[in-house]
């Protein structure tokens, strides 16, 4: 709590108006804001069926592919930024095949910082949701098999409501994590203002230019997440 | 029993804290180590300036932090410790010296010139900046000199360019280039012959609008003060100016 004291202790309050004005501030609060959003939703797409394979598929490695989904927990950042890059850069085992066959480039695009956000925002909701699925009795589901349901059926209509505060606790996770990754954004997107340029990166720039932009911009930052993140456990991950 | 373990052990950790700090720090003789903070394209050179150093000085020891000349100034404003400050740019140099944390004037001790990083062969066959807005192209973001000399120098060849990413120092800049990500990068003519197995310099003339003068000075809170001085003598000195030149740094 105390570094979070100290931001407000210094914030110049007197020039914050007309510094919380300027087009660089919004521009990076606009994409950061779309990109963690963007990033949590591919990490739900891909997540919660990874979490259902390890929790119930009954798989042979499943103990290791628990812990290569948990690599970029322990990953500094810019390591993952350098991985990224090297399968889906340019020159990369993915990216190179992308680049040739549809002019497709992922580094220094908004859709690079989407992915290099999900990559390190994904083990969250992972643990997250293998936690809610191995806790929710799967004798639910397999009573809705013996009425008939299909499992997609069963899935939908009764593990997701199930385990839904497990995934909506994950996906909060995931999505603060998404909002303050830098590392793997900055060597995997870039920095250009608008485009690849996040609120953390703002902050890193501003802090050798302008202390007090700096400042201002991690307040911003601070109070827009602790709003989103305060309404958002309130009504979706509070015991209904 | 445990308390007097305890009492030995305190007494000894204090023991070890009074043994440095005993003696004025001006009167400490040029040992101990020099901590120096420097520009990212000085990072060759410069290493290799403290191995140096550290033979004709025996005793001493010399450690680096290299990075963006910004946000260098930045942690010496903050209050880092450090004996020594070389920049790669006056403007990021005045940031130390408006904050009163430099000790004395600074000087300056080497120039460098700006080229265009291409991957090795010259692929997209740039010749000057003019063939630059029709590639992806890296440059350093405008507050750290090897940007602000970039910006100089486009503008006075009328070239807008629109870089995909602006990096915080020369050296990531040319880790793009070195990578493959952009097909160019405009960084110092030293980094692009540090990094000659990977890249290839391409001059151009407008670089000769934008030269950096890098000032190196001590700083006032300097835990070395000696240190520092020695090792600023050292790098005006004969020995180090020619591990500059062969660097590709210009004479000051």
């Amino acid at each position: 709590m105390l570094p979070l004291a100290g931001l407000l202790i210094r914030a110049p309050w007197s020039t914050l108006p007309q510094r919380l004005t300027e087009p660089g501030v919004l521009a990076a609060l606009r994409l950061s804001l779309l990109t963690a959003t963007l990033a949590t939703l591919l990490c739900l797409l891909l997540g919660v069926p990874l979490a259902w394979m390890l929790a119930r598929g009954g798989l042979p490695g499943a103990r290791y592919a628990r812990a290569l989904i948990t690599v970029p927990l322990v990953l500094p950042p810019v390591v993952g930024g350098v991985a990224l890059l090297l399968v889906f850069g340019r020159r990369g085992l993915v990216g190179g095949w992308l680049d040739a066959t549809f002019g497709v480039s992922l580094p220094f695009t908004t859709a690079g910082v989407v992915v290099a956000e999900a990559f390190v925002a994904m083990p969250f909701l992972v643990i997250a949701v293998e936690g809610a699925l191995r806790g929710a009795d799967a004798r639910y589901e397999e009573a809705a098999a013996t009425l008939g349901a299909t499992r997609w059926t069963a899935f939908r209509r009764v593990t997701l409501p199930l385990i839904a505060p497990g995934v909506a606790a994950g996906a909060v996770l995931c999505w603060a994590r998404a909002l303050g990754e830098f590392g793997a954004t900055i060597t995997f997107a870039g920095n250009f203002p608008g485009r690849t340029q996040t609120m953390p990166l703002a902050v890193y720039l501003a802090l050798e230019q302008d202390l007090d932009a700096a400042i201002v911009l991690s307040l911003v930052l601070l109070v827009v997440s602790v709003v989103i993140l305060a309404a958002l456990r309130d009504r979706w991950v509070g015991v209904s | 029993m445990s308390a007097r373990i305890v009492a030995a052990l305190a007494a000894v950790v204090l023991l070890a804290g009074c043994g440095d700090s005993g003696a004025p720090s001006a009167q400490r003789p040029a040992g101990g180590t020099v901590t120096v903070l420097a520009a990212a394209s000085l990072t060759e050179s410069f290493t290799r300036i403290g191995q140096d150093f550290q033979a004709t000085h025996q005793g001493t020891t010399v450690t680096f932090s290299f990075g963006g000349s910004s946000g260098l100034a930045q942690q010496i404003t903050s209050g880092a410790p450090a004996d020594v400050f070389a920049a790669a740019s006056p403007a990021t140099m005045t940031t130390v010296t408006d904050a009163g944390a430099a000790a004395g004037e600074p000087v300056t001790f080497a120039r460098n010139q700006l080229v265009i990083a291409v991957p090795k062969g010259n692929p997209g066959g740039i010749r000057g900046l003019a063939g630059l807005t029709r590639v992806k192209v890296a440059l350093c973001a405008e507050q750290v000199p090897c940007g602000a000399a970039a910006g100089t120098a486009l503008a006075s060849a009328g070239v807008t360019l629109t870089p995909v990413t602006q990096e915080q120092d020369v050296k990531a800049a040319l880790s793009k280039v070195k990578l493959g990500e952009v097909d160019a990068a405009l960084v110092y003519r030293t980094d692009a012959k540090a990094a000659a197995a990977d890249v290839d310099g391409v001059e151009f003339p407008e670089s000769a609008t934008a030269i950096n003068d890098y000032p190196i000075v001590a700083l006032k809170d300097a835990p070395n003060p000696a240190g520092a001085q020695a090792f600023l003598a050292y790098v005006r000195s004969e020995p180090a100016q020619r591990a500059l030149a062969d660097a590709g740094f210009q004479p000051p």
